[in-house]
């Protein structure tokens, strides 16, 4: 399985991750966001930048509260708030948008 | 967003009318072999495996005797039929838990019975066959373990334990799930099922430490790694991540803060979740006690306290003396293991911690039961305590409490639909539409008593519920953690200024 990406197909896993996470471009959030009938705007792509910059220092990707504080700051105290990212990713912060930034899929209870 | 239909509530429970096949999806997705060859099962499936799967399956029958009770025993009385949420939710024959037991039944049948081997047809025995592996693979994988049916089962026979036998049976032949494998595999390396390594575990808690000190004032730790602690807390992991699990490890921080009590994380051990269970693999769940079992040592506590977590429960009270005990090297005046909820119990019942219920005056609350904990374990030192408990908590924290429908909790607890290893997106249909008797009997306090919240004791759970009540036309912050409640009634004293 693979997406297209600027002419070039990428490995996707059966749910849609990106199978190297090195091959990630941000035309790869575009893509993907188009298939799910999404349009990206600043506040998603703050969010996505976020959680590469958090994964490159710590491995994962951050708690919900970590994220949550993170945009608060950034993008002002009304929109920190889960509320806010499920507005902007619907199918859940944590797994969209983990997606859309080539993260792998968090696993376990969550 | 889905590509099925969300149940409707019905007046009143009814026994569905069938749809054979309905739910025939081919399963979960499949494990790969670096979810399965750490695990020491085959990477995929082995040629030869007709064999080898029977082979098993008669090596589970006989070292289990009581599998190889619940597979000789059925009498097909049918008492169990419409007790399983799943099959009140989908309709299909196959999720009702005789329709379940009979695919391994009848292969167990044909090869460990006189008369099916010599009179398949007339004793329903059939051969190991690929169309009988898909459907295990299918059926075994819409099965929550939750234990219900056993209840009203008259010989008592527990699905449960037929369903792990055959997960079981399907990773010795090198087909597992993906979902249960891989998160087993980071449990048993990183330490927790989200493969949340130390140092984003240490940065996460810190954070938390940041936003109790904003809500209240004063110096709340989540200690991690504090070695002499008074108590190790081992939690499922989705605490440190999710919501609304964070806001119960923020409660259990609170009690420990105000009755001043040492605890402390473990971050080799950061994990309560031993999904091992799930696949009825006893080798892979012994290692995760044993993590546990090094923790306690190592940090040299003197008590073992397990956070709200429904399954981590049954492990640890079931399981966890004969997997990594003795756990002689702790305090014997106080229980091993100890559940959260029967620490902040005993701590209220003492006097040393007070609640001001006024605090949750904006909330209706009821109380789900989670299957491991009602059905497989108990809590405190009196029959029922797992039920009484946890009650006796949300009434002393909160003025509004109401129970749902008598034949929904207790022991006749319903799933939340995601149990048993089924927390996974590519379930998605068989979580919505097994929630179903849940989500009626929560609608009906909702609609008749006013309530506003949902507390659970499961990670889980509370996972779980977030993602289906919005399907059934409530919020998905309408389930909170029992010490979520508990912290915020807690009387915490004056902030240090």
């Amino acid at each position: 399985m693979g997406i297209e990406v600027n002419g070039k197909t990428l490995e996707v896993d059966e749910e849609g991750y990106l199978a190297d996470l090195s091959t990630w471009v941000p035309e790869v959030a575009t893509v993907m966001a188009k298939e799910d009938g999404q349009e990206l705007g600043e506040d998603h792509w703050e969010l996505i930048n976020f959680l590469r910059e958090y994964y490159e220092e710590y491995q994962i990707a951050p708690a919900i509260r970590v994220l949550t504080k993170a945009i608060g700051k950034k993008l002002g105290k009304d929109k920190g708030n889960s509320k806010y990212l499920y507005e902007l990713f619907p199918y859940g912060p944590a797994k969209q948008a983990c997606k859309y930034a080539g993260l792998p899929k968090p696993t376990g209870c969550v | 967003m889905a590509d099925f239909e969300t149940p409707s509530f019905r007046e009143y429970p009814t026994i569905p009318v069938l749809q054979e096949g309905i739910m025939n999806n081919g399963g979960p997705f499949v494990a790969k072999p670096a979810h399965n060859e750490p695990l020491g099962y085959p990477g995929e499936l082995v040629d030869g495996w007709e064999d080898k799967a029977v082979a098993k399956l008669g090596d589970l029958a006989s070292r289990y005797r009581s599998l190889q009770v619940f597979l000789d025993s059925c009498v097909k009385c049918g008492a169990c039929t419409d007790k399983c949420h799943y099959f009140q939710g989908t309709h299909d024959p196959k999720n009702m838990p005789v329709g379940r037991q009979d695919l391994l039944r009848k292969v167990y049948r044909r090869y460990y019975t006189f008369a099916g081997k010599y009179f398949p047809k007339l004793v329903g025995a059939v051969d190991m066959t690929k169309e009988v592996l898909d459907d295990w693979y299918t059926y075994y994988h819409q099965c929550s373990q939750c234990r219900r049916c056993s209840v009203f089962c008259p010989y008592g026979i527990d699905t449960a334990e037929i369903s792990m036998a055959a997960r079981e049976i399907m990773d010795h032949v090198g087909l597992g799930s993906k979902y249960n494998n891989e998160i087993i595999v980071k449990a048993q390396t990183v330490g927790n099922n989200l493969g949340l390594p130390e140092p984003a575990l240490v940065d996460t808690l810190e954070g938390l430490e940041e936003d109790l000190l904003d809500d209240t004032g004063l110096e709340i730790k989540v200690p991690v790694d504090v070695h002499g602690a008074d108590v190790l807390l081992v939690t499922p992991s989705a605490d440190f991540f999710a919501e609304p699990h964070i806001d119960g490890l923020m409660g259990y921080a609170k009690v420990f803060h105000a009755a001043g009590i040492s605890w402390t994380l473990s971050s080799y051990a950061s994990e309560a979740a031993n999904f091992s269970m799930f696949i009825g693999s006893y080798e892979n769940m012994k290692k995760q006690a044993e993590r546990i079992r090094k923790a306690a040592l190592d940090l040299g506590v003197k008590r073992l306290v397990v956070g709200e977590c429904g399954h981590a429960w049954r492990v640890a009270y079931s399981f966890w003396n004969t997997l990594a005990g003795p756990f002689d090297f702790l305090d014997p005046n106080y229980p091993v293991p100890q559940h959260i909820v029967e620490f902040t119990h005993q701590l209220h019942t003492a006097g040393a911690i007070k609640f001001d219920k006024e605090a949750n005056d904006d909330k209706v609350l009821t109380f789900h039961d989670s299957c491991n904990v009602s059905r497989a374990s108990r809590m405190g030192d009196k029959p029922g305590g797992q039920y009484r408990l946890p009650r006796d908590l949300l009434r002393a924290s909160a003025n509004k409490f109401v129970d749902m429908p008598r034949d929904t909790i207790f022991e006749s607890t319903f799933c939340c639909g995601g149990g048993g290893g089924l927390l996974t997106d590519d379930l998605m249909e068989v979580r919505v539409k097994g929630a179903l008797p849940r989500m009626e009997a929560l609608n009906h306090v909702i609609q008749e008593n006013g309530v506003t919240h949902m507390a659970a004791i499961c990670a889980i759970c509370k996972t779980q519920f977030a993602k289906v009540l919005p399907y059934y036309g409530m919020g998905m912050d309408q389930i909170i953690s029992l010490h979520q409640v508990v912290g915020d009634a807690l009387v915490l004293g004056a902030p240090n200024e």
